[in-house]
C-alpha cells in the first residue's frame, strides 16, 4: 500500500512532458545557435590572448636578451676603451720618455761634441797663440839681442854688474 | 493542525542536524581561513557549496515529512 | 571525529527517523479524499485566513495565471482521455470568484488544487475515471517554462550574434560581458574539474541546464506576472532534468563505472555481493537526490518568503509588516544566492556523475 502522497511531491506527467520538450528545444536551439559560436569565440579569444601573452613574453625575453647583449657590448666597449686609453697613455708616456731620453742623450752628445770642438779650437788657438808668442818672443829677443850685442862695453859693464849682484845675494 | 505539527517536529529535527552540519562546515572553513588567509576565496566557495549540500539533506527530511501528510491542509 | 561527537548525532538521526515513521503511519490512517472533500466547502465559508492553503495555492501549478485581485490570465487546458484530445480555456474551470466549478467537456471536469479530476453527478471525485485523464495543459508552470525558453533563446542567440558581429578580438560589451564570465565559470568550475579533457562534449548540456535552472529560479523570485510561477520548485520539472542527467550518465557509463556497481574490485566476494544492491540503489538515488535537492530548496524558499509575508495576515495588524517586510527582503536576497547555488550544484553534480561514468581508472567518491 502506497502512502497517501502530498500532491506537492507527486510529479505531474503533463509538466514533465512539457519540461522535456522545453529542455530539448532549448538544448537544440542553444546548442546550435548559441553555445557553439560562443564557446568557439571564447576559445578563439583565449587562444588569441594566450598567443598575445606568449608573444609579449617572447618579445620581452628578446628585449631583455637584447638589453643584456647591449649592456655586455657596452661593458666590453667600455673595457676596450679603457684598455685603449691606457695603452695610448702608456705609449704616450713611453714616447715622451723616449723622446726625453733621446733628447737628453742627443743634447749630451752635442754638448760633448761642442765642448770637444771648443776645446780643440781653444787648443788650436792656444797653440797658435803660443807659436806666435814664441815667434814674437824670438823675434823680439833677436832684435833685443842684436841691439844689445852691438854695444860691447855696455855688455861687459852689465856682466860685471850681474856678477856684482850675485855676490850681494 | 495536529498533522501539521508532526511534520513540523520532523522538520525541526532535520533542522537540528543541518544546523550541526552547517556549523561544522562554517567552523572548518573559518579555521582554514584563519590558518591560510590566502585561501579564503577558495574556502568560501567550497563552504557555500558544502553548506548547500547539507541544507539539501535537511530539506530531504522535510520532503519526507511532506510525503506522509498534507502540510496541515 | 571522536565517538563522543558521533553519539548525539546518531541520537538526532534516530529521532528524525522515528519521526518519519510516526508521520507516515499517521498519514496512512487519514484517507486523502475525505480530508479534501471536507475541506473544500470549509475553505469557502471560512473567511479566516488559512496560511497553509494560501501558500500552497501560490506554489502549486494552476490552469489560470493569477495576476491580481480577480484578474487572471486564462491558459489553455489540453486533456487527453480515452475519447481523444480536448482543448478549452482555463477560465471555464473557475467562476468569477476563482472558485473551481465543474466544466462539462467529454467528461465533467473539476479542478482540485490545480489538478483536473473527473467528478460524479453529486460532485465527488471519480478516482477511477480520473486516472485516465492525461493533463498536458499549458499550465502556469508550462507557460512560465515556455517564457523562459524564449527568454534564454533571445538572450543567448543575441549574445552569440554579438560575438559574430564584434569579432573575437574585441572585448565583450553590454550583455555579452555579463554572460561571458558566467559561461567561463561553468566551464572552469563545473565542467573542467570533473570531466577533464572531455568537457567539450558536455558543455552544451551543462550550460543549458545551468542557465535553465538559474533563470527559472530567478523568475520564480519575481512576485508579479511574467515570473512568480514556482517552476524550479516543482518536482516534475526537477525530475525531468534529473532524468536527463541520469540517462546521459547511464548511456556514457564505461566498463569501469559498471564494474564498480556490479563487481566492486579489490574487495572479498561476500562484500562484493553485499555492495551490489547498495551500488545499484546509488545509481537511482543520485537523480532522485538531484530532483529533491532543487525542488525542496526552491519550494522551501517560496514557502519561507510567503510565510513571512503571511505573518502580516496571521497577526492581522499592519505593524507586523515592519518586521515581516525587512525579513522578506533579507530572505529574498538569500534566495537569490540559493537560486544561483542550486543551479550551480545541479550542474556541478551532473558533471560529477558524468565524470564518474566516464572514468577509466582512479577512485570515485560517493556523493548523493
Amino acid at each position: 500500500m502506497l502512502l497517501e502522497i502530498n500532491p506537492l511531491v507527486l510529479p505531474d506527467p503533463g509538466l514533465m512532458i512539457w519540461s522535456a520538450i522545453a529542455f530539448f528545444i532549448l538544448l537544440f536551439i542553444l546548442g546550435k545557435f548559441a553555445w557553439k559560436p560562443i564557446m568557439k569565440a571564447i576559445a578563439e579569444r583565449e587562444k588569441g590572448i594566450n598567443d598575445a601573452i606568449a608573444t609579449a613574453e617572447k618579445v620581452k625575453a628578446e628585449m631583455a636578451q637584447l638589453q643584456s647583449d647591449n649592456e655586455k657590448l657596452l661593458a666590453q666597449a667600455r673595457e676596450e676603451r679603457a684598455t685603449i686609453l691606457k695603452e695610448a697613455k702608456d705609449i704616450k708616456d713611453k714616447m715622451i720618455n723616449d723622446a726625453k731620453e733621446q733628447a737628453k742623450t742627443e743634447a749630451a752628445k752635442i754638448m760633448a761634441e761642442t765642448q770637444q770642438a771648443i776645446e780643440n779650437q781653444k787648443m788650436a788657438a792656444v797653440i797658435d797663440l803660443k807659436n806666435q808668442v814664441g815667434n814674437l818672443v824670438v823675434e823680439v829677443a833677436e832684435k833685443v839681442l842684436r841691439r844689445e850685442l852691438a854695444n860691447k862695453p855696455e855688455q861687459e859693464n852689465y856682466i860685471k854688474q850681474l856678477t856684482d849682484e850675485i855676490k850681494l845675494n | 493542525m495536529v498533522v501539521g505539527s508532526v511534520a513540523a517536529i520532523g522538520a525541526g529535527l532535520a533542522a537540528i542536524g543541518a544546523g550541526i552540519g552547517i556549523g561544522q562546515i562554517g567552523k572548518g572553513a573559518l579555521e582554514g581561513m584563519a590558518r591560510q588567509p590566502e585561501a579564503t576565496n577558495d574556502l568560501r566557495t567550497n563552504m557555500i557549496v558544502a553548506a548547500a549540500l547539507v541544507e539539501a539533506v535537511a530539506l530531504f527530511a522535510v520532503v519526507v515529512s511532506l510525503l506522509g501528510n498534507n502540510l496541515g491542509v | 571525529m571522536s565517538l563522543k561527537r558521533i553519539k548525539p548525532l546518531l541520537a538526532v538521526a534516530f529521532s528524525v527517523y522515528i519521526c518519519f515513521f510516526c508521520n507516515s503511519s499517521f498519514a496512512q490512517e487519514t484517507p486523502h479524499h475525505e480530508a479534501a472533500s471536507t475541506e473544500a466547502p470549509d475553505h469557502k465559508k471560512e473567511e479566516k485566513f488559512d496560511v497553509a492553503s494560501t501558500i500552497l495555492e501560490h506554489i502549486r501549478d494552476d490552469h489560470n495565471w493569477h495576476l491580481w485581485g480577480h484578474h487572471s490570465v486564462p491558459l489553455p487546458v489540453i486533456l487527453k482521455t480515452d475519447k481523444g484530445f480536448e482543448v478549452f480555456s482555463g477560465a471555464q474551470l473557475v467562476d468569477e470568484h476563482h472558485e473551481p466549478v465543474v466544466y462539462n467537456g467529454n467528461y465533467p471536469y473539476k479542478s482540485f488544487e490545480g489538478k483536473i479530476k473527473i467528478v460524479n453527478e453529486d460532485g465527488t471525485v471519480n478516482e477511477e475515471a480520473s486516472k485516465k485523464v492525461l493533463d498536458v495543459s499549458i499550465t502556469k508552470n508550462v507557460a512560465s517554462l515556455l517564457f523562459t525558453v524564449l527568454l534564454l533563446i533571445i538572450i543567448f542567440v543575441s549574445v552569440a550574434n554579438a560575438y559574430k558581429k564584434r569579432g573575437v578580438t574585441s572585448a565583450p560589451k553590454g550583455f555579452q560581458s555579463l554572460i561571458e564570465p558566467i559561461i567561463i565559470f561553468v566551464r572552469d568550475e563545473i565542467a573542467k574539474p570533473y570531466l577533464g579533457d572531455r568537457y567539450t562534449a558536455f558543455m552544451p548540456f551543462l550550460l543549458t541546464i545551468f542557465f535553465f535552472i538559474w533563470i527559472n529560479n530567478l523568475l520564480g523570485m519575481v512576485p508579479f506576472f511574467p515570473g512568480g510561477a514556482n517552476v524550479s520548485g516543482n518536482i516534475a520539472f526537477t525530475l525531468t532534468l534529473a532524468l536527463f542527467t541520469f540517462i546521459i550518465t547511464t548511456v556514457n557509463g564505461k566498463k569501469h563505472y559498471w564494474q564498480h556497481i556490479f563487481w566492486m574490485p579489490g574487495l572479498p566476494v561476500p562484500m562484493k555481493i553485499f555492495l551490489i544492491p547498495i551500488e545499484v540503489m546509488g545509481v537511482f538515488i543520485k537523480p532522485i537526490s538531484l530532483t529533491i535537492r532543487l525542488f525542496a530548496n526552491m519550494t522551501a524558499g517560496h514557502i519561507l518568503v510567503l510565510s513571512l509575508i503571511a505573518l502580516i495576515f496571521i497577526l492581522n495588524s499592519l505593524a507586523a509588516s515592519a518586521l515581516a517586510v525587512p525579513f522578506t527582503v533579507f530572505i529574498s536576497m538569500i534566495e537569490l544566492l540559493v537560486g544561483f547555488i542550486q543551479a550551480f550544484i545541479f550542474a556541478m553534480l551532473s558533471a560529477l556523475y558524468f565524470g564518474m561514468a566516464l572514468e577509466e581508472h582512479h577512485e570515485e567518491e560517493l556523493v548523493l
